[in-house]
């Protein structure tokens, strides 16, 4: 059994502002977007009995929402846990285990209000013996350490490296939700100051205030809500090392492979099928791994193949139309926001909308090539 | 200038840190199936036989991949290598470059290098420099 084309999601929502929130705390991020949702598809919260989140426990999320629920999923892998939310709904809902799910994010990235502190890296565990005594501060310095040997084995340029960055931020030209929407050249992101050699100031992240929230029915009871019904076509999910420097090849995701083949399996697509695409993008190299790794292009030719702009606005495969992790918003567990502009494509209502987008796939990183998790969504009924 | 992070031993790693506390990186290798394997653990991640041995290996090593952090953790002066050297026996570790100024052009990817020893509070830290 699979569960292609048997969800729907009905409602989907932001947070109401995006960006810098002091004014709000995690937990209410989480709140504020489920609320815009359940407004979104106008459902009944009383009828929503499934919550699924990360970053809170989904127990603080339905207290907090007032919510009583008979599935629970409190998946946490980092980014892509909101697409393995995804799966596991789809599954527990194709099986009834419950009739409506909610799945929400809320990070207070930037303002850092309301959260606790960073655990997990210290002490005796195995990256506090074997990663954190060699001086690592945080992702930027760990996450692109297989970026010199994919150049090296593949011919990848600085120059190409930064043409990811550059497309994207045509991209967020066209969202006046993006954090960052003025134009600049590939002169302006290898002028930027360097974060970690290779990796300039803007081929990495932003790091912001926001969430977003999900909710999911049965494909037969999504005629219950006014919005167009986006089907769940295809998932996927996998995890390769909590240990960067474990990872068993540094230029190919194991992870990616993995969930994104199972994807595609499920929903009986090949990527030249697909009509929009979002790849988790917390540092440039990441949608180069990904087109590879998910099948769009073949090894080694990602780099040219967004230099020669096949993703950028008019191009063969819209990529990251969002302006994405780089530069509409990244708040932590950025996942959320990419499968937020896939429903917004599918639905054609994105502020970039894509002309005929009919399958969309949203591809979510967690952790440093820890995890993966893959979402293909279609408007067409099966 | 505040201290390095030292390592903390699990028990499962007690050997590898008292093997360069000697002065010697010590691996472990599957009866079974032969091969190294790294971060230390009781049994093979390949076959999962426990029947696995601390080895003695050779220390050398090559740089397999890197990058140059430019926002230093504490006791360290950026710009520094994060590096991750693939050992002649297999296994890939993260660690620093010693003995030779971090750079790119000084970095090549694949240069041989040989392991030493720094102290780190209480530990001794597996670094590597270019092999001689």
């Amino acid at each position: 059994m699979t569960v292609r084309h048997q969800v729907a999601i009905v409602g989907a929502a932001e947070t109401t502002e995006l960006g810098n929130i002091p004014g709000m705390s995690a937990i209410e991020l989480h709140a504020d977007a489920a609320l815009n949702a359940i407004t979104d598809c106008g459902i009944d919260p009383a009828r929503i009995d499934g919550v699924a989140c990360a970053g809170q426990s989904p127990v603080a999320v339905a207290q907090y929402l007032g919510i009583t629920p008979r599935w629970l999923d409190g998946t946490s892998v980092g980014g892509c846990s909101f697409m393995l939310h995804v799966r596991h709904a789809a599954a527990a809902l194709a099986a009834d285990m419950c009739d409506t799910v909610l799945i929400t994010h809320g990070e207070s990235g930037r303002s850092r209000v309301g959260v606790g502190g960073f655990g997990g890296f210290g002490g005796a565990t195995l990256q506090g013996q074997f990663e954190a005594p060699y001086g690592p501060t945080g992702p930027p310095t760990m996450f692109p350490m297989g970026v010199l040997r994919y150049m090296k084995d593949f011919g990848l340029t600085h120059e190409q490296l930064a043409m990811v960055a550059v497309v994207q931020r045509e991209w967020a030209g066209r969202n006046p939700r993006s954090m960052m929407r003025d134009p600049i050249a590939v002169e302006d992101v290898l002028a930027s100051r360097m974060i970690a050699y290779p990796m300039h100031l803007l081929e990495c992240c932003l790091v912001t205030d926001g969430g977003g929230a999900l909710i999911l029915t049965r494909a037969d009871r999504a005629g219950d809500f006014p919005t167009p019904p986006v089907y769940v076509l295809g998932t996927g999910e996998s995890s390769e090392t909590p240990m960067v420097s474990q990872m068993e090849d540094f230029t190919t995701s194991k992870a990616f492979r993995v969930s994104g083949a199972q994807a595609f399996s499920e929903a009986g697509i090949s990527p030249s099928d697909v009509d929009h695409l979002m790849i988790y993008d917390a540092f440039a190299h990441l949608p180069i791994y990904g087109l590879e790794d998910l099948g769009f292009v073949g090894r080694g030719e990602a780099g040219a193949f967004i230099e020669e702009g096949n993703t950028r606005p008019g191009g063969r495969l819209p990529l990251n139309t969002n302006g994405g992790g780089l530069s509409y918003t990244h708040t932590g567990m950025y996942g959320m926001f990419a499968l937020q502009e896939a429903v917004r494509q599918v639905r054609g209502t994105a502020p970039a909308q894509v002309p005929g987008v009919e399958i969309s796939v949203a591809h979510g990183v967690g952790g440093m090539f820890a995890a993966a998790g893959t979402v293909i969504l279609t408007n067409q009924p099966g | 200038m505040p201290d390095r992070l030292a390592p903390e031993a699990s028990p499962e790693t007690q050997p590898f840190w008292d093997g360069c506390a000697a002065g010697q990186l010590r691996l472990q290798r599957c009866s079974s199936c032969d091969a190294f394997y790294f971060p230390p653990r009781p049994f093979c991640p390949t076959c999962l036989s426990g029947e696995v041995v601390w080895e003695t290996v050779s220390g050398r090593a090559r740089l397999h991949t890197y990058l140059i952090n430019h926002r230093a953790a504490p006791g360290f002066e950026a710009p520094y290598a994060i590096a991750v050297v693939q050992l002649e026996e297999g296994p890939r570790m993260m660690t620093n470059i010693v003995g030779i100024e971090n750079t790119p052009e000084n970095l090549v990817l694949d240069m041989a290098l040989q392991v030493t020893f720094e102290p780190r509070g209480e530990m001794m830290l597996p670094v590597f420099e270019p092999a001689r």
